[in-house]
């Protein structure tokens, strides 16, 4: 009696979690695919066709498509990895991940700007930035005040009712009209130089002024640029009628050879050059300018490539006594090649 | 920084925030919408504008004046006006006996138009007409598209990138759940694509899944294609293009097996096995050399001596 009764009761246990598994169980076709970070689901199955139902009839079978759907994708969100804001009694919260369908940005990708002239100079060297303190300590009224602005260390230079006339400047001229004109052309500078740092930004494709108002060099570099852009990368374009004849083709993959009995003049006087080259004292080689080139070529790579660390490495370099060997053995091709060039010619010479 | 390379600099720094706002980023801003009227729209499509414009409250503006254009023909005063409020999509309302109820969705990439498909309403039921309760204000909604032709036919894909990214609202690291109310549904059948919102009801059930209730709530429209203007291929691709910068990083070194154990790797430099730190055994210490030697002639003396 008692057996029975227990199994009674868990057979209706069991039947009432299959009942609650139910009304969240939905039968589907086909898979639907989800996308969580945009709360997206899509399904794939084709839908119940009805062409002649009326209105009513197809509400409530869109509203059950709906509803199923609607299921699935609470399911998965309910799937998440969930956690409790501010707190054990806060809003039930799921961390959501990154969206995954792909969908057109609404402004193109952000171009890095082409660096200034200074910063290719500094990047050049080596030369970092020094992050410079906010406040510097002003010995006339002993307090901390702000570099410059409201209050500045060292007074305010407009408001000076004194100006010593310097050593070798004219008594007569005013210094304060002086002082205007200077503080007045190096805004201006700056700004031309600011102007001048954008416009050398553009590429010649990219950046043409629209109002034509180019230099001589940028209008040739389009030209340039335009003449090669056609299928046959230019070979085929006619030339305009005063343009200068096309630069005779450097030595590419495949090398020129003057032909054997051309230009004898041409012929007699290379051979003579070599030999008043060959009998000369003066080393060909500049020794001083080689060093010198290859010194800046290491500063470059260590700024580039070593990083923050060997930043001050360019000056220490152009210190040492000229034709030190730099700080690594191995350069690279060129550096090697030219060291060695270097050391026979120094050898024969000495 | 962009906002200080232009030719004029920002004078003030409200408008330098301006600019920087409007500028291309890596991590864009929620795209916004327009919602603008043709030159002879209707009551149908005033509605629809004002009903779509609830749903997507602060991201869209919605103006009140008519404009006579034609988008088909003719784009730019359309990129004008996104330029302007800095809104990337836009819903435009005509009206006219050759195309009745008409409704133009499209987008924007670098403010000019990428793809605009043009729908005509069949029925529109507005969110007043239905008299239940609404949902907040700047609830994000789930998206749910139902059927197959959304996937097979071109211009139906298209069409449901464009619905995805005009309804889908703030991207969001994570959600309450509890706030899950809104639902828009939209089914691709008979040629046609009905468009349903429904207010979600979480009710109780055995497990920790909740069962779902839906309510009809807000604008239920019946839509079918007409005109198309799709970006070329190339376009679209460029559009789509994300920075490098927000790939996520490959942790190198890790693998994983089929059943889920990960390995890592280490690289270690040569070692010298022979100067290896083991644990010290005091038994097993080398003892040096002539103390060894002493101790055996002890013991072999000893032993001639007990023999």
């Amino acid at each position: 009696m008692a057996a029975l009764c227990v199994e009674e009761l868990l057979a209706r246990a069991e039947q009432r979690a299959a009942e609650q598994h139910r009304s969240v169980a939905v039968e589907k076709e086909l898979e639907l695919e989800f996308d969580l970070g945009n709360l997206l689901a899509l399904d794939r199955n084709p839908p119940p066709s009805m062409p002649r139902a009326a209105g009513a009839q197809r509400e409530s079978r869109l509203r059950s498509l709906a509803r199923d759907n609607t299921q699935l994708l609470v399911a998965q969100l309910w799937g998440l990895p969930a956690g409790r804001a501010e707190g054990a009694t806060g809003p039930l919260v799921a961390q959501l991940p990154e969206p995954s369908y792909r969908l057109p940005r609404e402004k193109p990708l952000p171009r890095p700007r082409p660096p200034t002239r200074w910063e290719q100079f500094a990047r050049l060297k080596g030369i970092r930035r020094r992050k410079r303190t906010s406040l510097v300590w002003d010995e006339a009224a002993k307090q901390w005040r702000r570099r410059w602005g409201y209050e500045r260390a060292g007074g305010d230079p407009a408001r000076d009712w004194l100006i010593e006339v310097p050593a070798g400047a004219d008594p007569n001229e005013d210094q304060f009209a002086k002082r205007l004109r200077d503080k007045r052309e190096k805004v201006a500078r700056n700004e031309f130089n600011r102007l001048r740092n954008i416009a050398r930004g553009a590429l010649p494709g990219r950046g043409l002024h629209p109002t034509g108002h180019q230099s001589r060099a940028e209008l040739g570099r389009a030209t340039q640029v335009a003449r090669v852009s056609t299928a046959s990368l230019g070979r085929f374009q006619p030339r305009l009628p005063k343009e200068p004849a096309a630069p005779p083709p450097r030595g590419g993959k495949k090398r020129h050879f003057e032909p054997l009995l051309g230009d004898l003049a041409a012929e007699r006087s290379r051979q003579l050059e070599l030999l008043r080259g060959l009998g000369s004292k003066k080393p060909p080689l500049d020794l001083t300018r080689a060093v010198n080139k290859q010194l800046r070529e290491e500063d470059a790579q260590a700024a580039a490539g070593k990083g923050r660390k060997r930043g001050q490495r360019g000056k220490r370099g152009r210190q040492r006594p000229g034709g030190g060997k730099g700080p690594a053995g191995g350069k690279g091709k060129k550096g090697g090649a030219r060291r060695q060039q270097q050391r026979p010619a120094g050898r024969k010479r000495s | 920084m962009e906002a200080l390379d232009r030719v004029v600099k920002p004078k003030t720094k409200r408008a330098k925030r301006f600019l920087e706002k409007r500028e291309p980023k890596l991590t864009e801003n929620t795209k916004n919408a327009i919602l603008i009227k043709g030159g002879n729209a209707n009551l149908t499509v005033t509605e629809t504008l004002k009903d779509i414009y609830a749903l997507k409250k602060p991201f869209a503006v919605l103006y009140k004046k008519k404009n006579i254009t034609r988008p088909f023909e003719d784009q730019t005063s359309l990129e004008f006006f996104s330029k302007k409020s800095d809104c990337s999509l836009f819903l435009f309302g005509s009206h006219n006996k050759k195309r009745p109820n008409n409704l133009i969705i499209g987008r924007m990439f670098d403010y000019h138009v990428l793809d605009m498909i043009e729908l005509g309403i069949e029925k529109f039921v507005s969110l007043k007409d239905i008299k239940n309760s609404k949902c907040p204000e700047g609830t994000k909604p789930m998206l749910i598209f139902a059927g197959d032709t959304f996937d097979l036919n071109e211009e139906y894909r298209r069409l449901k990138s464009l619905l995805i990214d005009f309804f889908r609202g703030p991207t969001v690291p994570t959600i309450r759940l509890a706030g899950l109310e809104y639902v828009l549904h939209f089914t691709a059948m008979d040629g046609k694509i009905y468009m349903r919102s429904y207010k979600v009801l979480l009710k109780k059930s055995g497990c920790k899944i909740p069962r779902i209730e839906l309510e009809e709530m807000g604008p239920s429209l019946d839509l079918v294609m007409r005109r198309t203007h799709l970006a070329s291929e190339d376009l679209y691709k460029l559009s789509l293009k994300q920075p490098k910068a927000l790939k996520p990083k490959k942790k190198k070194n890790i693998s994983h097996d089929v059943f889920g154990t990960s390995y890592g790797r280490i690289h270690m430099q040569k070692q010298d096995l022979s100067k290896l730190q083991t644990r010290k055994m005091k038994g097993l210490k080398k003892r040096p050399a002539a103390k060894m030697t002493e101790e055996d002639e002890g013991i072999s003396q000893k032993k001639l001596k007990s023999v």
